[in-house]
């Protein structure tokens, strides 16, 4: 059993502060939901746990089984078990999926493999991803595509979904994962995330607007972010609840969160919207 | 043909400052070839300089007919005519009197390794060449200094009436066919460097396909420069005869001194009718020698010429291989990678010359600089009159490692007819904050990251070489690449 800590963490980006304050718990095998307006520092707590070096933590900690993990780089993140699927995952053009992920889990399952040491045997690996490939629908083809060049929306978020199951992360976090996905391949990655969880026991923390991944992976807990801050935590009921009556209830309880949020969107520079 | 064809593209437009100039002297790194032989053992060696005597003298060791040693002659009047090129890179501190321009290592030819002499066998060991040999090539020709030490043909092409054999041995057992050939492709006056390379030429491969006959495997040629301030001025001229196809490879290497040495070669092409030829270069100089080249294909009908322009090392290279597509249906294509490290400059592009209708061109050029290093894409595509139906396209793509180091394109277009299609795109990228983080957020190493970035970036261009010179390729990118980050 893990488990990640997250304690009054604050991040900012460039001078401006993000999150200011937020604090969660996940332990292995939960799935916890994070919804909240646009701009609430969703996005931001996933890049600062994945470690984006251009989101600054500027106070707070977070902990992995009791160790620090902020400070450490981004690859050391991912060899500690920590995972992030973009919402917005880039193009790399002339790397083919195969190679570039055949590296990805030689290093996070030994992950004290040296540039240039040895990588995971070709056959097993091939087996592995073969295999989930199928149960994630994805084409075996595009082992052999360049990462992300010419995919759909939807295609790059089965990839990084199909990344997540060769990975096996302790934590893994998604960002939106359902936005711009139709519904069936909602369902695909949906139940692809709860046989991981299961199987792998790993935690889950489900960044979203809407129910769609929800409805196949029950959060246990539920959180709202409003204004970098997580202000109210519930369970399933309350991801239901934000889905059917939006955040105007939310904002309601808690009014002066809400006009600071307001205030400080007027004031953030554009490109900060949705951070 | 018009005389404007025969200069170099923007000739005299531009004169910049290059960053080599601020470098005394480039920290080598980890350059795997700079070692060097003893040189007190050759069979000749001229004095350093360049002038009448010198040349006769060449030509004389080589006990060439009259007619080459005045070509030779009136070439180096040429070259002492003209002025120093003042576009593309710094050419300021070549001192041409301080210039072995002629050294024999050994007193022949072999064709046998067992017979080459050990120092000179062992550093071809070293490089790889006698093992590759057996595993995938047709012929080998081996070049050290000035003279070809060592060459070999499979028997089965001699048979077919495959000619591969330095330059020298065809002017004396080829007089004819090499005198129909000879600088009809590259006169002497094409430019400062062609007239020195006329003048002074040793070596180099002669390449004569019959017609129809099919080379499955490549022929490679490899040059070595050895001594401290050598001249290496080989002589390159390859005739595909109709509906014969080719492959031909090249390499470069040279010890790491501390002045400087020169490498200025002029390659000839001919492809007639349905003819293919590829000539691939991974040129890997060390970072002290001035790599100066001229290169050009005539291509005639429904004939391919392909240029896979590799370009490594050097302190400046100047490079930009040429067809002059000349009767309907040739096709020419050139596919180029530079990458410039510390206090190298890489100044390469090409040339296509479109004067037939219905012809086509590709050019592909990618380009990396990093740790101050500055990489630029120059390049020609002309279209003339009466070349209707044309088609050319261009990409040419840069990245660039650090914000220490510097890309810049010069692309021109001159064209004559409107009736043709033409398309440029030119990309120029850094190594994106995001792209890192992507990778790294997987596992990856900052080191490993880039590195991957950087392979993904050349990977169309690498895919078109043959597989040994493809991983020979990535390997060479992965050591320029080492301790690039971090």
């Amino acid at each position: 059993m893990s488990t990640l800590q997250i304690t009054d963490l604050h991040v900012s980006v460039g001078d401006t502060p993000i999150l200011r304050g937020v604090n969660l718990t996940l332990n292995s095998a939960e799935v916890h939901a994070l919804m909240g307006p646009n701009g609430s520092g969703k996005s931001t707590l996933a890049y600062a746990l994945a470690g984006h070096p251009g989101y600054t933590v500027t106070s707070g900690s977070v902990t992995l089984d009791g160790e620090e993990v902020v400070g450490m780089e981004a690859d050391q993140r991912a060899r500690k078990g920590l995972y992030l699927a973009f919402q917005y995952p880039v193009t790399i053009p002339g790397v083919k999926v195969a190679d570039f992920l055949r590296h990805a889990v030689s290093n996070v399952r030994n992950p004290d493999r040296k540039e240039g040491g040895e990588l995971i045997s070709m056959r097993e690996y091939r087996r592995e991803l073969y295999e989930r490939m199928d149960e994630l629908s994805v084409d075996r083809a595009f082992a052999r595509r360049y990462l992300n060049e010419g995919f759909s929306g939807g295609e790059k978020k089965r990839m990084e979904i199909l990344q997540m199951a060769m990975l096996r992360p302790r934590f893994a976090f998604l960002d939106e994962t359902d936005s711009g996905l139709d519904t069936d391949a909602v369902n695909v990655v949906s139940e692809g995330v709860a046989k991981l969880a299961a199987e792998q026991k790993m935690g889950v923390l489900i960044i979203t607007h809407h129910d769609r991944l929800l409805h196949y992976n029950t959060p246990d807990h539920t959180h709202v972010m409003l204004g970098g801050k997580i202000v109210e935590s519930g369970g399933a009921d309350l991801a239901a609840e934000l889905y059917t009556d939006g955040y105007a209830g939310v904002r309601d309880r808690h009014p002066e969160v809400a006009a600071e949020a307001d205030a400080r969107r007027e004031a953030a520079p554009p490109e900060l919207v949705g951070a | 043909m018009p005389a404007t064809l025969d200069t170099p593209p923007n000739a005299g437009a531009r004169d910049f400052e290059s960053p080599v100039a601020d470098r005394p002297d480039v920290d080598l790194g980890n350059y795997r070839f700079g070692f060097h032989d003893q040189t007190d053992t050759y069979a000749f060696k001229s004095r350093k300089g360049l002038d009448r005597e010198i040349v006769a003298q060449i030509s004389e060791m080589k006990g060439e007919p009259a007619w080459m040693r005045d070509y030779r002659l009136d070439s180096l009047a040429l070259f002492e005519k003209r002025p120093m090129p003042t576009w593309g890179g710094k050419l300021g501190d070549i001192n041409y009197q301080d210039i072995f321009y002629y050294m024999k290592a050994s007193s022949g030819q072999e064709r046998s390794w067992d017979d080459v002499p050990e120092d000179i066998r062992k550093t071809y060991e070293k490089l790889g060449i006698p093992e590759a040999e057996q595993k995938y090539l047709s012929g080998v020709k081996a070049q050290y200094e000035s003279e070809v030490v060592y060459g070999s043909l499979q028997q089965d092409l001699v048979d077919q009436g495959v000619i591969f054999t330095d330059t020298d041995s065809a002017l004396r057992e080829h007089e004819d066919l090499f005198r129909e050939y000879w600088a009809t492709v590259i006169p002497a006056d094409d430019n400062k460097f062609s007239a020195l390379n006329s003048a002074v030429w040793s070596g180099g491969s002669f390449i004569y396909v019959p017609k129809g006959v099919q080379i499955k495997f490549p022929l490679q040629a490899y040059f070595r420069i050895n001594s401290e301030n050598m001249g290496q001025f080989e002589r390159t001229l390859i005739i595909v005869d109709e509906g014969a196809n080719i492959h031909y490879v090249e390499g470069c290497t040279a010890p790491t001194y501390s002045s400087n040495s020169l490498h200025s070669a002029v390659v000839e092409i001919v492809v007639k009718k349905e003819g293919r030829c590829r000539y691939s270069t991974i040129q890997n100089w060390s970072n002290n020698v001035y790599n100066l080249v001229t290169k050009r294909a005539h291509v005639y009908g429904d004939a391919t010429m392909e240029w896979v322009d590799g370009n490594l090392g050097s302190r400046l290279t100047m490079k930009y291989p040429a067809c002059h597509l000349l009767e309907e249906g040739a096709r020419g294509e050139t596919l180029s990678i530079a990458f410039a490290g510390p206090g190298q400059h890489q100044d390469a592009g090409a040339k296509m010359v479109h004067a037939a209708p219905n012809t086509s061109s590709r050019i592909i050029s990618k380009s990396l600089s990093k740790d101050g290093g500055r990489a630029s894409y120059r390049g020609l595509v002309k279209i003339m009159d009466g070349a209707t139906g044309s088609k050319s396209n261009v990409v040419c793509d840069a990245l660039i490692l650090d914000p220490q180091s510097k890309s810049d394109t010069y692309p021109y277009i001159e064209c004559e007819e409107a009736d043709v299609s033409l398309e440029h795109e030119a990309s120029v990228s850094k190594i994106a904050e995001d792209q890192l983080f992507y990778l790294m957020s997987r596992g990856l190493s900052e080191a490993e990251a880039s590195g991957m970035i950087v392979t993904g970036f050349i990977e169309p261009l690498v895919k078109e070489l043959p597989m040994e010179y493809a991983v020979e390729m990535n390997r060479l990118i992965e050591l320029q690449m080492e301790g690039s980050v971090g």
